[in-house]
């Protein structure tokens, strides 16, 4: 037999509860490419020993790719911090009555912004420090653009892979 | 099919039946007793529970009634997983020591006997009954097959509690209304004749309704009636932020068969 399509609207729910559950979806999507990314780019693509204060500068400072980096960075600290606390928070909520939740809430919110703020402020704020990156120059000649991730100079020695 | 073979020597095996114990008018709390049970492998655990209560300790108090995994009063903790004592046969079990406790999170009566009632709350708390003020058929509220297998999944439910008890959300916070009471909830809501969607709703977009809900899975490996509690809690949450009740999409249930 044929079944007939059938389904109602009611009106879409709203709601604290709803909404952070669909972060914690969207957030934890865009997590997984931008932290995965983040360790790809940090550990694979490049060697640990060679990330220093110049590495980090040198990404956020590029003239064409630097917002990039700013913004992937920034996106991934507030996104990571609001979708940990509010993993904290909904653990609490369990074994919290009214009175401690609310003290629990204000708690999470108050450090995810914290967090964010100072994390944010040295992100997008930055400005580098060109004596102490003359003191401690790059380790390698340029660093994610891949177009020019070939073989590194011939003075640089490459470490075992761990 | 069992071959006449496995009928005749059905791996017999000698358990060691751990049991929670607790008797209010004694105990200041509940420990543990130790008895030696020989059972047979098509025996059920519900059995082996009987034979201590029949032939070695009168004293043991347990709940059953039906014995054949219909009316849901034997759901315990078996060997750490909640399940019903009567669906469970003795050539299932893992190891030779069977331990038996009464279901987590509700207040334990005596041995393994718990109270149902907030657990008969929670239910109670989403209307679990068929809301519709419109004006009735001379007849039956028609439904097509599809609009009937769109809920079959959910009308499945023996309240045993089993899914409820075996939620870590709900052991740490028992306001939560628990998977059973959502199970029981999407039965009506995704019924066509149905129309206290919206009421019921309300009532689980509270922080105390499907929000608590973690995904953890142990309401679906819990059910003794194969229900998947975790896809139906998640039906119901998408149903919160879209509005859109599909009457007809019933994914796991093939229609005519």
């Amino acid at each position: 037999m044929t079944a007939r399509s059938t389904g109602r609207r009611i009106r879409p729910s709203g709601g604290y509860e709803l909404f952070m559950w669909y972060f914690m979806r969207l957030s934890g999507l865009a997590l997984v490419f931008l932290a995965v990314g983040h360790l790809f780019i940090m550990h694979i693509l490049n060697n640990v020993e060679t990330i220093n204060y110049a590495f980090v500068a040198s990404r956020w400072t590029a003239p064409r790719t630097g917002w990039i980096w700013r913004l992937w960075d920034a996106s991934l600290i507030s996104l990571a911090v609001i979708h940990g606390f509010n993993g904290l928070r909904q653990v609490l909520y369990e074994y919290l009555s009214a009175g401690g939740r609310i003290v629990a809430g204000t708690v999470t919110w108050a450090l995810t912004a914290v967090f964010i703020g100072a994390g944010g402020y040295s992100i997008l704020m930055f400005q580098p420090d060109e004596g102490f990156i003359k003191e401690h120059p790059l380790k390698i000649e340029r660093t994610t653009e891949i177009s020019s991730a070939s073989a590194p100079p011939a003075s640089q020695p490459i470490s075992v892979a761990r | 099919m069992l071959s006449q073979a496995e009928l005749i020597d059905p791996q017999a095996r000698t358990l060691t039946v751990r049991i929670k114990r607790y008797n209010p008018e004694v105990d200041e709390k509940p420990h543990w007793e130790e008895y030696k049970v020989e059972a047979d492998g098509h025996d059920r655990v519900l059995d082996v529970i009987q034979k201590v209560k029949w032939e070695q300790d009168d004293t043991l108090s347990l709940r059953r009634s039906c014995a054949h995994g219909v009316c849901g009063s034997d759901a315990m903790r078996i060997n750490g997983s909640n399940g019903l004592a009567c669906k469970i046969l003795v050539k299932n079990l893992r190891s030779d020591t069977l331990t038996l406790e009464p279901i987590l999170g509700l207040p334990v009566l005596k041995d393994l006997i718990v109270d149902m009632k907030p657990f008969f709350d929670h239910y109670k708390s989403v209307m679990p009954f068929l809301v519709n003020d419109e004006q009735p058929p001379t007849a039956e509220r028609l439904q097509s097959p599809a609009e009937r297998a769109r809920f079959d999944e959910s009308t499945k439910c023996i309240l045993c509690a089993c899914c409820t008890t075996a939620c870590p959300p709900f052991w740490g916070d028992r306001k939560y209304v628990g998977p059973a009471a959502i199970v029981n909830a999407h039965r009506f809501i995704f019924d066509s004749r149905d129309r206290g969607a919206a009421e019921r709703l309300e009532i689980l977009n509270d922080a105390e309704g499907v929000w608590r809900c973690r995904t953890v899975f142990n309401c679906t490996s819990a059910c003794p009636r194969d229900i998947k509690v975790t896809q139906t809690i998640s039906e119901v949450k998408r149903l919160l932020m879209t509005g859109n009740i599909d009457l007809d999409t019933a994914p796991s249930v093939v229609i005519g068969n």
